[in-house]
């Protein structure tokens, strides 16, 4: 392309085919590596955001970005409502999806400025089971530094997990999730109009 | 400060001995939760929490007013200072514990970490170890008994101190009592290292305070996230960076 760094359109063709070629050719073999540039992607984007000096209020849209982006989305909502989203019919179960990942990326979005003047090392990564975990060190300053692990599904390729010094970030909000469910008396549509605005 | 180094040996020849003798399999990383005494241990929850608001709100408020926000939680330099003094402290207790847990690598990283620290660093008032790479390889009495086969035992929420386990708790007793320098110090500055821990805790919950209180206070249930989070972060510290299998049984719902 010989265009400007890369205009949207020629991304947006570029992306398609992309799909087009992966749509044709037999499914590659998933590996702990491309699970690593997966994440090498999600923490540049972190350090774009946190760096760009926008407005909290954008930079939360920018973190929305990128669960959307890398993200399986609907597979977080379904590991964090758990045994609550069985009756829940497939219109809410994508609702709530949603609502989760905006409520989950402005919850640690707005600790944003912790990050500033930080950094963020990838280690290793490994296959566990059906999953791929990267490994990567948070350096912040004046604290010890401390281990996030993403956790990569083989199937859709994108993260659906985070783990912080081993306290999951699915296992946590599942129980805040349902704790949040009690207190609305089980009113799923509640819960999710209420996540949009926090 | 002159007194015999001599008088290491009670402490650290049987460290030796039984860290050598260490074959036995640490324990099986404990799954679930188990409180049997829940109801008891949130009276205490409350009563920290309590104490917690009071002694640290308004001096992590304080701390973050007159500093730079903006840069996230920073000590303030003296309570750095305080921190790195205390941790450097208690680093004599890890080594111990690392050689009573047959690790004799962590030990002797954390040898020359205290060594550092203790002079460059000016008698410990300044962490430039881990600049260097010799960060804390941070261990206690209660790893010590898991490497040792002892079980986790069930979750208990102890008075000040917090988030626990049985055997954590009997390994933060013998902590308390065990720091090596407290056998070769003299009256009054034999006093200070049992504090070490303690005061390391303090100095860190007054840093972290900001993240703490978010996740924690505005939790639906601030006492059982409390309890996985310390479950959960101990195990996976214990096992050396591994989860259990109830959460890779999480992720395969996502396949059913």
């Amino acid at each position: 392309m010989s265009n400007p760094p890369l205009s949207r359109r020629g991304f947006v063709a570029g992306l398609a085919g992309t799909a087009l070629v992966a749509g044709l050719r037999p499914a590659f073999a998933f590996s702990a590596a491309d699970a690593k540039d997966l994440i090498e992607k999600v923490i540049a984007d972190i350090q774009t955001i946190i760096d760009s000096g926008k407005s909290e209020k954008a930079m939360l849209k920018d973190f929305e970005a990128i669960f959307s982006d890398y993200g399986d989305v609907p597979v977080i909502g379904q590991l964090v409502l758990g045994a609550d989203g069985r009756s829940a019919s497939p219109a809410q179960k994508a609702a709530f999806a949603e609502a989760f990942k905006i409520y989950i990326s402005h919850k640690y979005g707005r600790r944003f400025r912790e990050f500033i003047g930080g950094r963020i090392e990838i280690g290793g990564s490994r296959k566990v089971k059906r999953f791929y975990e990267v490994i990567t060190t948070t350096y912040l300053q004046g604290q010890a530094p401390f281990e996030v692990v993403y956790v990569v599904s083989e199937k859709s390729r994108r993260f659906i997990d985070m783990k912080i010094e081993g306290i999951s970030l699915i296992k946590s909000e599942r129980a805040e999730i349902g704790a949040m469910l009690d207190k609305r008396r089980g009113n799923l549509d509640k819960l999710i109009a209420d996540l949009r605005k926090m | 400060m002159k007194r015999n180094p001599i008088r290491l040996l009670p402490v650290l020849g049987p460290a030796l001995v039984l860290g050598v003798l260490t074959a036995c399999s640490p324990a099986p990383i404990a799954e679930g939760i188990s409180d049997p005494n829940e109801a008891a241990n949130r009276r205490i929850f409350e009563f920290n929490s309590r104490v917690d608001s009071v002694l640290f709100a308004s001096a992590s408020r304080a701390a973050s007013d007159n500093g730079d926000t903006s840069a996230g939680p920073r000590r303030a330099p003296l309570r750095e200072r305080v921190h790195d003094f205390a941790a450097n402290t208690a680093l004599p207790s890890m080594i111990v514990n690392g050689l009573l847990q047959g690790r004799v690598e962590d030990a002797a990283h954390n040898t020359v970490r205290l060594l550092f620290n203790t002079t460059i660093g000016l008698g410990g008032l300044f962490d430039v170890a881990t600049g260097i790479g010799l960060e804390e390889r941070s261990t206690d009495f209660g790893e010590t008994l898991h490497v040792w086969g002892a079980r986790e035992g069930n979750y208990v929420v102890l008075p000040l101190i917090g988030p626990s386990t049985e055997r954590d708790a009997v390994g933060i007793v013998v902590d308390f009592f065990t720091n090596p320098l407290t056998y070769v110090l003299e009256p009054p500055a034999r006093y200070w290292p049992p504090l070490a821990g303690p005061v390391t805790w303090a100095t860190n919950r007054l840093s972290y305070g900001s993240a703490i209180d978010d996740l924690l206070n505005n939790a639906e249930d601030p006492y059982a996230t409390a309890r996985l989070f310390y479950l959960d972060s101990r195990r996976y510290a214990l096992s050396g960076g591994q989860s259990g299998d109830d959460l890779y049984d999480i992720y395969e719902e996502a396949y059913e």
